[in-house]
């Protein structure tokens, strides 16, 4: 089953109600037919509308999204899950938000910077989609600022590992709390960074907030050991990073060596790449039962997994009927009839495909 | 069933296993092609039929809110029998196939669906998607051919029962709807020790619920609706409605495998059988409708019962696109292209019941090899994709 939007939250008595007038439309669900009206009034799963698209450089867009019914919600830092249909298909991806939850018109914003060789990041960078539906899954991630927030905090920030810390600093500003911030930001240049005129004007405003910012093509990256040059109270101070893997690895050594761990919260934009295994063959692990099966690459899931002693749906065993589906939660499958591989998030049939490193399955 | 020399020389004995190998290929390309331009037309499409579905649902459900008028309950009838047929045909079987899979949405996913129909989606998945379509036309093993009741194929011994066939005939196209949830149940699989009793409670169970549905939503809820003066008539309306899907369905169905043109085949015959040699059962074993693109939808385009048969799993809407192809295949190895218009096909079908119903009988002459110049000129499909 693929995956789907995070289902809505409903009052006891909506729910009553939906389950009288399910008599009248099963095997339907009133949200079938509700959707002939407005998409977004689905309670099944909750959808959102791309309602305005900012340009923020020359590869980078937010896209304003207004949610459907009974929005549950986020705290800035976290991360969603966001459903694209792109050329008829799904794509599942999942954004950092650069909204704080209080934004007067309640819409979302996801920043997106462009892969040229990706399949959403280009679509979402393209004005023509505004309007379209999209699906929002579920709220995810522990990158937040606790309540109350800290007195003395440090951001460290990369490129577009900008977006999560925006969100924490413009709820910061609204309450008119900003406390003591130290916000070093690099960026290739100077011009086209993301979020750059906002955190400028932030700084020119007086308050709490002081910007350091560093060009990366004429000063180079920014290492840890620069810190006491750019922060250098940054011991006292609770730090959240969110950047490439290479300077939040640096960070996490340089915050332990210090025996400072504890004052350093990281988020990775690695967490967002869904599975990445390029070997032939891998463990196979079975979500409902937890069984384990080691599988090559040349034979197909259900085979190898038979072959253990497990017990899987099949039908025709040839990749026509559909009967031995299964979500792939981890990991990545190779088809054995067209070499294609599938990423985790989709259904996957196992009597013609097998695993291309470790994949976990929900059967 | 008895051993028996084969009544008819299969077209699939002519062929040496390098054509069939190659027959596979070509077929497998075909598939290829198709699944490589999937993409936001035919999103477009599914999403807009069930829409419509939709809103001819509502539409007619409102229309018989005032059943109790004449012209209302005919407007109203129409249109619900309209809705229920191409739920269930162009949407449901379709969609149950895994024909929309591809586009990952779990509302428009095999997984998911279910439909406007006493069988539950997993029994009708099993005994239909991966009985029937894997073994089709294979005698003993494809409990569609005849759907254990009937004797449709002149192999199968005759018994005195089914001197009744044409009577329970007629009874099955009204309550069509109802002998598939019975059939899906494969009492024969029980018989044989392939199924436990405890699955088959299982199945009773969800067929039981399934059914309950069924008759509280047609029969009990929408009749309530129309009020003291309406609840008759909306019941007869929903009633007239189910009746004219379930024929429907039935007409389909049956000129889909059972019309004069279709072989069927020995387990021995079909024994370590290649992708190749499923492409060719498929081919020889079901049989096309011809009609308007308005017809094609409505016949969940089944209408394309071979290009349906060859690939289970494509969009239903590309049948139209890849028949050409098909069809070169069949003239250049020299396969039959099993086709007809759709009161040629159900003729045909109507005589083998009855003929089959008394002792004897034989295969009925076939086509023999497809021949461009005696087809006829298909119309231009309702999408062109």
């Amino acid at each position: 089953m693929p995956e789907s939007g995070a289902p809505v939250k409903m009052s006891p008595l909506v729910a009553g109600a939906l389950k009288v007038l399910e008599k009248f439309t099963s095997p339907l669900s009133p949200d079938d037919y509700f959707a002939l009206i407005n998409p977004l009034w689905s309670t099944r799963e909750t959808l959102g509308r791309i309602d305005r698209v900012h340009r923020e450089t020359d590869d980078s867009t937010t896209v304003y999204i207004t949610p459907g019914f009974r929005w549950g919600g986020h705290r800035p830092g976290q991360y969603l899950r966001v459903g694209f249909d792109i050329d008829g298909k799904r794509h599942w991806r999942a954004y950092s938000l650069s909204s704080d939850q209080d934004r007067p018109d309640h819409k979302l914003t996801l920043t997106v910077k462009r892969k040229d060789d990706g399949v959403v990041s280009p679509w979402v960078n393209d004005p023509r989609n505004l309007g379209s539906l999209v699906v929002l899954g579920a709220v995810e991630g522990e990158f937040v600022l606790p309540e109350p927030p800290p007195g003395k905090i440090l951001f460290v920030t990369a490129g577009s590992g900008i977006t999560p810390v925006m969100a924490m600093l413009q709820a910061l500003d609204r309450t008119d709390a900003l406390p003591d911030v130290v916000h070093v930001h690099s960026s290739r240049t100077g011009d086209d960074s993301i979020f750059g005129a906002e955190i400028d004007a932030l700084h020119e405003r007086p308050n709490g907030y002081r910007l350091v910012r560093r060009i990366t093509s004429t000063e180079g990256r920014a290492e840890p050991a620069h810190l006491d040059e750019l922060c250098p109270d940054w011991r006292e101070r609770q730090t959240y990073a969110c950047g490439p893997g290479a300077l939040l690895d640096a960070l996490t050594d340089h915050f332990r060596a210090e025996g400072l761990e504890d004052r350093l919260h990281v988020e990775s934009f690695e967490h967002f790449v869904m599975g990445s295994g390029t070997g032939e063959g891998g463990e196979v692990t079975l979500s409902a039962t937890g069984t384990q099966v080691t599988c090559d690459g040349t034979t197909p899931i259900l085979v190898a997994a038979e072959a253990a002693g497990a017990e899987l749906p099949f039908g025709c065993r040839m990749g026509i009927c559909h009967t031995c589906t299964g979500l792939l939660e981890h990991g990545t499958v190779r088809d054995l009839r067209t070499g294609e591989t599938t990423q985790a998030g989709k259904e996957i049939r196992t009597c013609v495909n097998s695993p291309d490193g470790p994949v976990t399955l929900k059967l | 069933m008895p051993m028996k020399e084969p009544m008819i020389e299969s077209p699939l004995a002519r062929l040496t296993p390098e054509q069939i190998e190659e027959i596979g290929r070509e077929f497998d390309a075909i598939h290829d092609e198709v699944f490589n331009s999937l993409g936001e037309r035919d999103a477009r499409y599914i999403r807009s039929i069930i829409a419509l579905h939709r809103q001819l649902a509502l539409l007619s459900r409102a229309i018989l809110l005032g059943s109790r008028y004449k012209p209302a309950w005919l407007l109203g009838t129409s249109v619900l029998g309209i809705a229920k047929i191409l739920e269930n045909m162009e949407i449901g079987h379709n969609v149950m196939h895994g024909q929309w899979d591809w586009m990952n949405d779990p509302k428009i996913n095999s997984a998911n669906w279910d439909w406007d129909s006493a069988s539950t989606p997993e029994a009708w998945k099993h005994s239909h998607n991966y009985v029937h379509h894997t073994f089709t036309n294979i005698r003993g093993k494809d409990i569609d051919l005849g759907y254990e009741i009937m004797r449709i194929d002149p192999h199968q011994p005759w018994h005195p029962v089914y001197l009744a066939q044409p009577f329970y005939n007629v009874l099955l196209a009204a309550f069509f709807e109802w002998g598939v949830a019975f059939h899906d149940l494969d009492l024969e699989a029980l018989k044989k020790g392939e199924k436990s009793k405890e699955q088959l409670l299982k199945e009773l169970k969800g067929m039981g619920g399934k059914a309950w549905r069924q008759i509280l939503k047609d029969y009990i809820a929408f009749p309530l609706l129309s009020g003291p003066g309406g609840f008759k008539q909306t019941l007869t309306a929903n009633f007239t409605a189910n009746l004219i899907r379930n024929f429907w369905a039935y007409a389909i169905i049956f000129c889909g495998h059972f019309p004069d043109q279709c072989y069927t085949f020995s387990q021995e015959e079909t024994e370590n059988e290649t992708r190749g040699g499923f492409y060719v059962r498929q081919l020889l074993g079901a049989a096309n409708i011809e009609g308007s693109p308005v017809f094609h939808v409505m016949a969940g385009n089944l209408g394309y019962q071979v290009e349906h048969h060859i690939f289970p799993d494509m969009p239903s809407s590309r049948y139209a696109q890849i028949a050409p192809k098909v069809k070169d295949i069949c003239e250049r190895y020299g396969l039959p292209y099993n086709s007809g218009r759709l009161g040629k096909q159900f003729g045909t079908v109507q005589r083998t019941i009855l003929r089959l119903a008394f002792p004897g009988g034989e295969p009925r002459p076939k086509p023999g090899a497809y021949r461009p110049e005696d087809a006829p000129v298909q119309g231009r499909p309702l999408i062109a994709v």
